[in-house]
């Protein structure tokens, strides 16, 4: 029984004083500053750890945030929907005889976070009734701090109007691209603050700024239509980013695209060269390295939703398994500029990290957290956790999720007219179109938006229905060519599923343009 | 521990009554400036037990209330969203919402808000549901691993995970012309994965209902570790055309996604494969073999579904495909307008009308064939066609001469759920897949399967 629910509709006054966004200032270079831990947060966490330690609890962390939100929706000339939308509670997670509690509340009182952490001290105790292992904490040392992301204005201080507009510049440019009928664009941006005091004295207040814009624009022809779906990465930036991708001035070309492709040769199934650009080839990176390089998935935690992965178990994979040529490499990073999943500390203090999960070919480590990373330990050498710890919202439990994962520059300076000019017969795809893979992260099939046969070194016209289906292992092992540092692009989602319920996370992906020997393509039309 | 102790583990006293709800809509409203306004608020509690491998892993409970106000100033309208609920901040949020709308441009496709509406009695409640708390959700956990654990023997000791949700929730709807809206639901979910200690087999079982008490966690447990049990060791058999007997869990992943096609707007702009060649919709139209009826009702008993939109626009039965014919699509209140006809809404749960036999029956009537259990990560490929790609998962078997002989690697498939309506051979039973969905096996014809996963 929960006897206080007329609290939700009398809240103090202190907790609309603490919610009011606190102004951010901007420092010498132009920058935003990182606001510092409300005093009013601070005090009702720390009253959170005072209950759970009371009921016993060896271990706790509280984690208040505050998220703002705001998506920007249109349609050819006309705006579909402004949403506004900011969500502030906390959440209380308690280890007791090795076993997780986590109850979560939007009632900011003092009264309300207490039986918050009482929830998830019950939730503790009566876990150890199935419990057969206990939680054992990789070591940390607590931190004090703030930190924001680099920012010179924040999309959310952008006016409106100015936002709008350029949205609507954006379709009206691409309404001139003579058959195209529907256009559609986007903006989603979120400031969120999320502060984290823990039990063992680490406290830390950090503000994150994202921002993801969408662009797409459909055709319609005879008994037909195509649509084409331009690659805006979203970013861990500011506004300064938007104004870069200049859409109002690329989108009739963008707009002509979807036009083209209703006339485009449907493409002869069979074994293919294949060439991905950047803003294809980060989404293979995404499903078929960073997923299955998850720790928690190696150690069946995911079993029943998102599942297990072929990289396990440790003892046989880690040092030995031949992810790919010797010169793949591929960086796990939490520290990377521009980057979704960018942070200071994770959502257990620990601090951002930068290590390689593929050396040379080879896979080398996992993605950790603090919960899990001493399973591992006697294969890796590694005490710490890597720091990949993060929930969604202030009423998720934190887990393992990915960080930013990304394939590194080959020696070789060389892009993608290189890579077409070296290739016989082959197939160019631009951009992610529809993605699947199996729970083991095996068999993948994966789409585009722009698909250009090759022929003798050069683009030799416009393909469409194409799909790659590949096997994991198989694939990475036939990439024989990647660009270098010059034709490095970082892509990106706003949001990756994964846990139950389900949470939402944004990660980054660089990486070059690659080619891939004798793939199969498949093509996906089908009548009847 | 004395229960007032505990904070929010159960949600049957954790929601905003209806002369609650109604309260804090008042207070919105008050506070709003524009021409009109609508209030959407949403109080819900959730918990659930997470486990792997015999241990809990991750489990929560969540309190929440919020509220959206959706402000219209003239033409211009915009939204804003807020759960913290004092007069400061609710004010705020109002403002907020005119602010935005002031800013926006005219919409020319916006609607102005309903007055009084009446709306059928659906009772979707359920205390028990309600009242999982941690102590009940782990109890059921173990009852399902323990039947799990028994049922793998064969095996060895298989690994167990799972997934038990609970959620209790209010949603309420008040606009500025009078009307108010009030519904209150359950639902709960259970779902389970057996893996056996060699790697080769891997089964999963589930059920999801409005009242826990339809759930039974010791079925699921025994049935994920029947299935891993008897799909160790799977046979690879080549990809292609093969009778497919879908049980209504795998019908249940495939047939919702028709839900994206049921639009009136995208099928009257060309978009959908519901276009009519030349122009307008296919309403009217065989889209499916006759022995498919399609349909939504929210007072159906089986599915209780909220009986209003957003927009507190009643929600009641509609039938889409009728024995094979197109009869509705979904029409928003500004697209039934510009069409001259009735609004419809695509809500209100969906059911697909079954036939008497059970799925095992649906099998005995197979020849040679694939039997699903589930499926994974279906993604479309063509919306012309409604064509997905997706992999089988967690104990896909061969059916031979009426009986299942053994498991077959997975394998992924490039199928869409409309023309395989087409190919429909026949139709079991219909049972509850989930809490406001109902589901039966299906037997289809030239299934497309089209390569091998090694995944288990």
């Amino acid at each position: 029984m929960f006897p206080t629910r007329r609290d939700f509709l009398k809240v103090t006054a202190a907790t609309a004083a603490a919610l009011a966004s606190p102004q951010l200032r901007v420092d010498a270079g132009g920058q935003l500053s990182a606001p510092s831990a409300d005093p009013f947060v601070l005090e009702l966490a720390n009253e959170a750890l005072t209950a759970a330690r009371g009921a016993g609890a060896s271990y706790a962390d509280a984690r208040v945030g505050r998220y703002r939100r705001q998506d920007i929706t249109t349609r050819e000339r006309q705006v579909q929907g402004v949403n506004d939308s900011e969500s502030y509670g906390i959440g209380v997670r308690t280890l007791i005889n090795g076993c997780w509690g986590f109850a979560a509340t939007s009632q900011m009182t003092k009264d309300g976070v207490r039986r918050a952490a009482l929830e998830a001290a019950f939730m503790s105790r009566a876990a150890q009734a199935v419990q057969r292992r206990r939680v054992e904490l990789a070591p940390v040392t607590p931190v004090t701090g703030t930190w924001i992301t680099p920012v010179r204005r924040d999309p959310l201080d952008v006016p409106l109007e100015e936002k709008v507009a350029l949205l609507l510049a954006t379709n009206e440019a691409a309404l001139k691209a003579k058959g195209v009928r529907f256009v559609n664009s986007s903006l989603q941006q979120l400031r969120e603050i999320k502060t984290l005091v823990t039990s063992e004295g680490t406290n830390v207040t950090q503000t994150f700024i994202r921002v993801g814009p969408s662009f797409s624009a459909t055709a319609v022809g005879d008994d037909d239509f195509q649509s084409y779906e331009e690659e805006l990465a979203p970013r861990g930036m500011g506004w300064e980013y938007v104004e870069s991708l200049a859409m109002p001035v690329n989108a009739e070309r963008w707009a002509s695209i979807a036009v083209e492709k209703l006339k485009a040769k449907s493409v002869e199934a069979g074994q293919w060269d294949l060439i991905l650009e950047p803003t294809n080839l980060w989404l293979t990176i995404h499903e078929s390295i960073g997923h299955p390089t998850e720790l928690d998935r190696v150690l069946g935690e995911e079993a029943n939703y998102a599942g297990t992965t072929f990289a396990a178990p440790p003892e046989k994979m880690l040092g030995q398994f031949k992810y790919g040529p010797a010169f793949m490499n591929v960086q796990a990073d939490r520290t990377q500029e521009g980057s979704l999943s960018r942070v200071a500390w994770d959502d257990e203090g620990v601090s951002a990290d930068q290590w390689l999960i593929v050396d040379k070919g080879v896979l080398k480590d996992y993605q950790t957290t603090r919960d899990l990373a001493g399973r591992i330990q006697k294969f890796t050498g590694v005490t710490r956790s890597h720091g990949c710890s993060f929930a969604d919202s202030w009423r998720s439990v934190q887990f393992q999720r990915m960080p930013n994962i990304s394939l590194l520059p080959g020696e070789q300076d060389i892009g993608i007219t290189e890579i077409v000019a070296a290739t016989e017969r082959g197939i160019l795809i631009r951009n992610r179109g529809s993605w699947s893979i199996d729970h083991q992260r095996y068999n993948f099939q994966f789409s585009g938006q722009a698909f250009y046969e090759v022929r003798n070194g050069k683009i030799a016209g416009m393909l469409r229905d194409v799909a790659y289906q590949a096997n994991t292992p198989a694939f990475w092992n036939s990439m024989d060519m990647i660009g270098g540092r010059s034709s490095y692009w970082l892509g990106g989602t706003f949001t990756d599923g994964k846990g139950e319920p389900s949470q939402s996370s944004s990660v980054s992906h660089g990486c070059v343009p690659a080619r891939f020997r004798n793939v199969t393509i498949l093509n996906t039309r089908r009548t009847a | 521990m004395r229960a007032q102790d505990r904070g929010p583990s159960a949600g049957s006293g954790a929601l905003l009554s209806r002369e609650e709800a109604r309260a804090l809509a008042d207070r919105v409203l008050k506070l709003s400036t524009a021409d009109e306004t609508r209030v959407n608020i949403t109080s819900e509690w959730s918990g659930n037990t997470r486990f792997a491998d015999s241990s809990i892993t991750t489990s929560g409970g969540v309190t929440n209330v919020s509220v959206r106000v959706t402000a219209v100033v003239g033409r211009r309208r915009a939204s804003a969203t807020t759960n913290v609920l004092d007069d400061q901040s609710l004010k705020r949020t109002v403002d907020l919402a005119v602010s935005l709308a002031r800013l926006s441009p005219e919409d020319p496709e916006l609607m102005p808000e309903l007055g009084p509406q009446t709306y059928p009695s659906v009772r979707a409640f359920v205390e028990r549901t309600a009242d999982l708390d941690p102590e009940v959700r782990n109890a059921a956990v173990k009852r399902a691993v323990d039947a799990a654990t028994a049922a793998g023997k064969p095996a060895g000791a298989v690994f167990t995970a799972g997934f038990l949700e609970a959620n209790a929730t209010v949603v309420a709807v008040a606009t500025s012309k009078g009307l108010f809206a009030y519904h209150q639901s359950t639902d709960a979910a259970f779902s389970m994965t057996s893996r056996t200690p060699d790697g080769t087999g891997s089964g999963w079982s589930s059920g999801g209902a409005r009242d826990w008490s339809r759930i039974d966690p010791a079925s699921i447990g025994r049935i994920a570790a029947q299935k891993a049990v008897a799909s160790r060791n799977p046979q690879a058999i080549p990809p292609g055309l093969y009778t497919a007997v879908l049980e209504p869990q795998a019908v249940n992943d495939l047939v919702p996604l028709l839900s994206n096609a049921l639009n009136a707007r995208t099928a009257d702009e060309g978009r959908s494969p519901f276009s009519k060649s030349g122009g307008g919709n296919r309403i009217g139209e065989k889209v499916a073999d006759e022995r498919v009826t399609l349909y939504s009702d929210p007072a159906d008993p089986l599915l209780l579904g909220r009986p209003f939109d957003l927009d507190g626009l009643p929600i009641g039965r509609t039938v889409w495909i009728e024995k094979g014919v197109l009869r509705n699509l979904a029409y928003s209140r500004f697209w039934a307008q510009k069409q001259g006809v009735r609004p419809t809404p695509l809500s209100g749960g969906l059911s697909l009308t079954g036939g008497t036999r059970t799925t095992e029956e649906i099998i005995a009537g197979c020849e040679r064939g694939i039997l699903v259990t589930h499926f994974w990560y279906i993604r479309s490929l063509d919306p012309r066609t409604v064509l997905q790609t997706g992999l089988t998962r967690d104990g896909v078997f061969l059916i031979e001469k009426g009986k299942v002989t053994r498991g077959v690697k997975n394998f992924r498939w490039n199928e869409s759920p409309l023309l395989m309506l087409n190919r429909l051979e026949d139709i079991g039973r219909s049972e509850l897949t989930q809490a406001g969905q109902i589901m039966p096996s299906l037997r289809i014809r030239d299934f497309n399967f089209t390569s091998l996963s090694d995944a288990v």
